[in-house]
């Protein structure tokens, strides 16, 4: 994992320092809200439903059991004991005191972490593959990217102040497991002709005008990545809608410009940076690459699991994911048991983890876009006792990209923008659907719940997606169907007039009963969508 | 009925007028008429509370009770979370809210 350097640690330490000058100010008069408001909120404290909601960054998702425990303490001492893992693999702290924030970030500071771009109009938190560095499908780590990435955009005083809010992932696989083409940029590190290089997507995103990235660049060699990025960025600046917000992302400049028209504007700002060579030394890439080089695996270990425990069989076939090391396996940590609130943790279950990243996992854990957590390196004689201290914890639920896998948003039990609820909705149906068998027969199948359409639940990108939205004060829920943010991404289809709660859920268990029904060998429920089309499920839905 | 409410500056918490005050509980809020407004400023001007705003309220027969299901959440708390809200592991908060 990377460790901070002296600069790292200085600036981070020093924008603690003027951060607490700005709250002691703020709670003493000298700044209004309004002044103190775009302040905060590039320190990632934001005034939600309830209080004061803190968004910590997990840079690529990826943290040590050290900062791990770290933010379970906090959970405990500055919160309700608790915190939220979110799509953007960051965690928020719903409860927190203005007058604790500074303190807070403090802490977060002495084990290399902070809240800093996680909101403002800025580049924010670097997303990544759950699975980067274990993968036996990828072309190279790409996390050292990402980390580049990272302090390239960290207080990049040219992209502070961009006309929205900008996020950048990297991944290096052939399997999508971060949604890549729907993030304002999309980078997928590939080989050619035994070279490193990045296909550049650009103009990806969900919220209210969703879109699938387009490729704009199909290979940009790995030391131009940043500079390429750069010219990305700058045409984006220039020509971004500042006059309308909902105007603002990169995705609508792309469309109004048309991929080839924009494409042609970056190669043109990109040929005038070159001359400038404002690319990153390639010592700072061999400095950073070194972090995360693989740990000292052992070698020699068997590839046996003992299955003689069938809760435990259960499980290792659904959370435990192939390790390009032989004798090791990826640990997925479910954070959605039945009838829980996804991507919740108790600081107890937080801290858990933790012990088991150092005991298990080389120290390293990391969490995914769909609210879970993973632990990447497990030798596979350890599953078994790994297993049974998350049964004790209540963190052994057994269902990966199954249908109780449900990514959603806080909602509108804690976030201000909300229009609906999103969690009691996917209780009901963690709920309904929540028997192994039943799971397990249905396959894949991955449903993504938005309580409003600023979209933070990825409903777009669901195979099944529900966006609540306020129809005359009354919560309503909008259904869509084929969606998925994997490599194979699309955007859902709306299936026609909304449902209250409960008559969504029951909309849900008709969809699933059509796929029983209509589909064929090997199908996952978006295979057969794809083949059948919607027509049928509407018919089932609506009668 | 009209009431202000808001969060408290320094904590977050959610706050209510109650006509000589704040309160934590709704059920304490008084009816502002149209001096809503001219009190949410003078209110944030004294650090009391910030993002202070008016809304619609009716008198039921549990008290003060908002208009619009987003207030009723403030007031009391996450529903799924009935261990938290202001009255604490009532089992059925998730319904009387809303």
């Amino acid at each position: 994992m990377y460790r901070y350097d002296s600069y790292d640690q200085s600036i981070v330490d020093a924008r603690v320092e003027e951060f607490r000058d700005q709250v002691q100010r703020r709670l003493s008069g000298q700044l209004t809200e309004d002044q103190f408001k775009p302040l905060r909120l590039m320190n990632g404290l934001y005034l939600q439903l309830h209080a004061y909601m803190l968004r910590v960054a997990i840079p690529y998702g990826t943290l040590s059991g050290r900062q791990m425990r770290k933010l379970g303490e906090i959970a405990r001492k500055y919160d309700k004991g608790y915190g939220h893992f979110t799509t953007r693999t960051n965690l928020q702290y719903n409860w927190i005191k203005l007058a604790d924030a500074p303190d807070i970030l403090a802490e977060l500071a002495t084990v290399e972490m902070h809240a800093i771009q996680t909101s403002g109009n800025c580049i924010r938190n670097i997303s990544s593959d759950q699975y980067a560095g274990v993968a036996a499908d990828e072309v190279t780590d790409p996390r050292p990217w990402a980390e580049l990435l990272r302090q390239w955009s960290t207080f990049h005083p040219e992209f502070t102040y961009l006309p929205r809010k900008f996020k950048i992932c990297v991944i290096a696989a052939e399997e999508d497991r971060a949604a890549m083409r729907l993030h304002d940029i999309g980078l997928k590190l590939v080989s050619r002709d035994g070279k490193i290089g990045a296909e550049v997507y650009a103009g990806g995103g969900m919220g209210r005008t969703p879109m699938v990235a387009p490729l704009i660049n199909d290979f940009v060699p790995e030391d131009e990545i940043v500079s390429y990025l750069e010219a990305c960025l700058r045409v984006y600046n220039r020509y971004g809608r500042r006059d309308n917000k909902y105007k603002a992302r990169i995705k609508i400049l792309v469309h109004e410009l048309g991929v080839e028209e924009y494409k042609r504007q970056v190669e043109e700002e990109y040929a005038h940076m070159r001359i400038l060579g404002l690319n990153p030394p390639t010592e700072e890439l061999d400095r950073i690459r070194p972090f995360f080089a693989g740990p000292a695996y052992e070698s020699g270990l068997s590839d046996e699991i003992d299955r003689t425990d069938p809760a435990f069989a259960l499980w290792a076939d659904r959370q435990v994911a192939a390790h390009r090391q032989p004798g090791y396996a990826i640990v997925n940590i479910s954070l959605k048991p039945r009838g829980g609130i996804p991507g919740d943790a108790s600081a107890e279950q937080i801290e858990l983890a933790a012990d088991l990243a150092e005991r298990y996992s080389f120290d390293e854990l990391r969490v995914t876009h769909a609210q879970n957590l993973v632990l990447p390196h497990v030798k596979k004689a350890d599953l078994y006792a790994i297993w049974q201290k998350l049964d004790e914890a209540g963190l052994a639920e057994a269902n990966l990209d199954l249908i109780t896998d449900i990514i959603a948003c806080p909602g509108l039990d804690y976030c201000s923008l909300a229009n609906a609820r999103s969690i009691p909705l996917a209780q009901k149906l963690s709920e309904r659907f929540g028997t192994a068998e039943r799971q397990a027969d249905l396959g894949e199948l991955k449903i993504k719940i938005s309580g409003c359409i600023n979209a933070c639940g990825h409903h777009h990108a669901g195979h099944i997606g529900v966006l609540g939205v306020d129809r005359k004060g009354v919560e309503n829920f909008q259904l869509s169907l084929g969606g998925s943010g994997a490599e194979d991404a699309s955007l859902g289809q709306i299936t026609g007039p909304g449902f209250s709660e409960d008559g969504v859920v029951d909309a849900i268990e008709k969809v699933t009963d059509i796929y029983l029904t209509q589909r064929e060998e090997g199908e996952r429920f978006l295979d057969t969508y794809r083949r059948i089309g919607m027509k049928p499920f509407k018919e089932a839905i609506y009668g | 009925m009209k009431i202000l409410t808001g969060n408290d500056l320094g904590t977050g918490d959610v706050i209510w007028w109650a006509g000589d005050g704040w309160s934590r509980h709704v059920g304490e809020s008084v009816d502002v008429g149209q001096k809503g407004e001219e009190l949410a400023r003078s209110e944030e001007a004294a650090l009391r509370v910030v993002g202070a705003y008016v809304i619609d309220a009716t008198v039921t027969d549990e008290g003060v009770r908002p208009a619009h299901i987003k207030d009723r959440i403030r007031a009391f708390g996450p529903t799924v979370r009935p261990d938290l809200t202001l009255k604490p592991n009532d089992a059925d908060a998730g319904n009387w809210v809303i």
